[in-house]
């Protein structure tokens, strides 16, 4: 009914498949969602349903976010977002979406999240660089990124060079986790690998956008 | 941990399992799939660690075959395990029994409990 939802990420366990096999899971809480708003064409150039997420006490929203939810009369959340409709299913503002109206196990999702922040990193642990020996002449060089260019050609510092800087806390979307599980009952569900971010942050899960490309594809010859 | 995340651990958890101790000495029924079948191997030797941690949970067995100190991790909740007997139990005094490793023959016994 609608192509993703927000949740929290709860933290990671594993889960053992009836062969035996123990694979990494990580579990997400899709939820408390809400539809906020319903956009169309007519009104605002394009189609959406605006989801709400989480909950946060009234005082701490200021009043127009406040107007804009309880229009919808949905109770203050923590993050808005815009998903797209799939399916004929009927939506209005106020409707609660739950995990299982969205997902089902074995779908594959695209998950988008705010990765851990490790602050102002060098180059060996942000691009992954080699440094210099440790020894042979190495005369306080250790882990330096090495020659950032030319000379008078082209006479700069080409764009896209990789250097120290911040590392993390940045967005970041994993592609293609599969589903291994819907937890009804806590509104969670169960995907296979890890997500990212730290436990208890605020992530977008959304169905597979290359695997449904891939679908349309095939279905148009 | 998060309560839903416990759940679904506990889940896994299997109830049926004997009550066994580092220094036991085992038969485990273990499941091999072998091209399209699936049989039933056994392992029979002594548990020379234990890993607790819910449904992460593990313990090795070792044993010798053939002259050769062979030693396996199981996953305790594995439905692999088809069956874990208790041949006999052992008295140690110290939880990892990594000193078998460099015994051999009548030395590398454990005395039972």
């Amino acid at each position: 009914m609608l192509s993703g939802l927000i949740g929290k990420k709860l933290g990671m366990t594993q889960v053992t498949e009836a062969t035996g096999k123990v694979r990494a899971a990580t579990v997400i809480e899709l939820g408390p969602c809400a539809v906020t708003q319903i956009k169309t064409a007519a009104t605002d150039g394009y189609d959406a349903v605006q989801i709400g997420f989480g909950r946060r006490r009234a005082s701490r929203v200021s009043s127009a976010v406040r107007g804009h939810y309880a229009k919808a009369e949905v109770a203050p959340g923590i993050k808005l977002g815009e998903f797209e409709r799939r399916g004929e299913a009927e939506l209005k503002p106020g409707q609660n979406i739950a995990a299982a109206d969205v997902f089902k196990a074995g779908d594959l999702v695209d998950v988008c999240g705010t990765s851990k922040g490790r602050g102002y990193a060098g180059v060996i642990r942000r691009h992954h660089f080699a440094g210099f020996p440790g020894s042979h002449g190495t005369h306080e060089y250790f882990r330096h990124g090495g020659s950032i260019g030319n000379r008078s050609y082209p006479g700069r510092v080409r764009k896209g060079m990789r250097m120290a800087g911040q590392l993390g806390n940045e967005s970041a979307t994993v592609l293609n986790l599969r589903v291994l599980e819907i937890l009804p009952d806590d509104n969670a569900i169960v995907v296979a690998g890890a997500v990212p971010g730290a436990d208890g942050t605020v992530v977008v899960v959304c169905h597979a956008a290359k695997e449904r490309r891939r679908q349309m594809e095939s279905a148009n010859g | 941990m998060n309560a839903t995340i416990r759940k679904l651990e506990e889940r896994e958890l299997r109830k049926d399992l004997p009550d066994f101790r580092v220094g036991d000495t085992l038969r485990l029924q273990v499941k091999v799939v072998e091209g399209e079948k699936e049989r039933i191997q056994s392992f029979e030797g002594v548990v020379i660690k234990m890993n607790r941690g819910g449904n992460r949970a593990a313990f090795t067995v070792r044993k010798v075959s053939y002259g050769i100190g062979v030693e396996r991790i199981f996953p305790l909740h594995s439905p692999r395990l088809e069956k874990i007997q208790v041949l006999s139990r052992g008295r140690v005094r110290r939880a990892r029994l990594y000193y078998l490793r460099e015994l051999s023959g009548k030395a590398a016994r454990v005395a039972s409990a």
